[in-house]
């Protein structure tokens, strides 16, 4: 029985009940106040990735953090995402391009058939079948319950399995001893590293370094949110605009998604 | 001089010489830092405030173990909490360096490494953990330096 129904029948009724009418009312709130749990409950569920967690919450799989990038706004020469990451990071090259940490680089490509050419940015693509998880033998390469691929450096031996496994060339190995790394970047010799997403920034409700850097002096291609909302900006734009995940075709289910590809 | 003296005469002698080599060697053992005796003993910082976050006593013993606690709460499930964080040692036990910025592990007198050569145990954490804090990050409670060098100062971001 919905309470538009009993209304109609309390004003079409020709004798005025005053305690029909306090009951209806009592039942009206009732039927108010049971709704205004679910709806809170379904606020708190949406709002999660946006509000920062309790201190002592461990992340949680509610969320799964993704960043789609239009190809459309991402210019040839810029490369604002990459010297971002390097600043933040504190990734410092030692004059050796073939193995010097890349967590992101711009790559051009070219359709030979057509000429059409695009640049777009490769950084690690948070798969949610990460083969570089599969593979490692120690633990150490992990996912974090909101999606984040991460290597644990503490487990990780610099076997370079990894390395190999991932098709997007995403990790890096570092060949020297580091100094004065950043505080939230802790890299060092021996072991495999990519990027993190900027999980220090995640953590404290921040956007990642690239995200921000695009978005203020680049062209504003990248897009960074939750996909597992409904409501953030991310998750409208990939429902309304068709996108690509690169090597769609191994099933991995990158995070990171392209549009205009 | 019969052979008996002569040989009273070197035994002589070479006491003498052990005697002052003796006395030159502990004058060049003498610790360079803090207390007397010839053990060289720990330079410890007392750190910022007023207590650390748990008794001395506790920490000395335990301080490895927090700190392993800690390091895989943050690591997997992105728990930040400040009060056994590896960072939060290093920016409240930060020894001021010629440079006017805190020394690193390659110094002697850094915190950690002071305490640890003394007990004769090699950590790692350094390798790949930075030692002393960020140029643009005070401790906690400090005041912001109008001078910092870095731009805007951190707002306690771990």
């Amino acid at each position: 029985m919905s309470r538009k129904t009993d209304n109609t029948q309390t004003q079409e009724s020709p004798d005025f009940d005053p305690q029909r009418r306090s009951f209806l009312g009592a039942m009206a709130t009732a039927a108010g106040l049971t709704l205004a749990p679910g709806v809170i409950l379904y606020s708190i569920t949406k709002s999660q990735p946006t509000e920062a967690r309790e201190l002592y919450a461990a992340v949680s799989s509610d969320v799964r953090w993704g960043m789609l990038i239009d190809l459309g706004r991402c210019e040839s020469g810029c490369d604002d995402c990459v010297s971002a990451c390097a600043k933040e990071n504190g990734l410092r090259g030692h004059g050796r391009p073939t193995t010097d940490a890349q967590w992101i680089r711009k790559v051009d490509i070219k359709d030979p058939q057509t000429g059409n050419s695009k640049s777009l940015p490769m950084l690690c693509q948070h798969c949610e079948n990460p083969p570089c998880v599969d593979v490692c033998p120690t633990g150490a390469s992990f996912k974090r319950a909101d999606g984040i691929v991460l290597v644990d450096k503490h487990t990780c031996i610099g076997c370079r399995y990894c390395m190999m496994a991932c098709p997007y060339k995403a990790r890096s190995f570092v060949h020297e001893v580091l100094e004065d790394q950043k505080s939230f970047a802790p890299r060092g010799k021996g072991t495999v590293e990519s990027c993190t997403l900027c999980v220090h920034r995640i953590d404290s409700d921040r956007l990642p370094a690239c995200v921000e850097a695009c978005s203020d002096t680049g062209g504003g291609a990248m897009l960074f949110g939750d996909l597992n909302n409904p409501d953030s900006e991310i998750s409208k734009r990939v429902a309304k605009y068709a996108s690509q995940q690169i090597r769609a075709d191994l099933g991995l289910k990158p995070g990171i998604r392209y549009r205009n590809l | 001089m019969t052979p008996r003296r002569n040989t009273f005469v070197m035994i002589a002698v070479v006491l003498v010489c052990m005697t002052s080599l003796a006395i030159v060697a502990s004058a060049a053992e003498k610790p360079q830092s803090s207390g007397s005796g010839r053990v060289p003993m720990p330079v410890i910082s007392p750190g910022q405030g007023d207590s650390c976050v748990e008794d001395t006593d506790f920490m000395r013993r335990n301080h490895m173990l927090v700190l392993k606690h800690q390091r895989d709460q943050t690591m997997h499930e992105g728990i930040r909490s400040k009060k056994y964080s590896l960072k939060e040692c290093v920016t409240c036990h930060a020894v001021p360096g010629p440079d006017s910025r805190p020394v690193t592990t390659s110094s002697p007198q850094h915190f950690c490494r002071s305490c640890h050569d003394y007990a004769a145990v090699s950590i790692d954490c350094f390798q790949c953990h930075a030692s002393r804090p960020d140029p643009d990050v005070l401790p906690s409670g400090h005041a912001p330096s109008s001078t910092s060098p870095d731009g805007p100062v951190a707002e306690g971001i771990e």
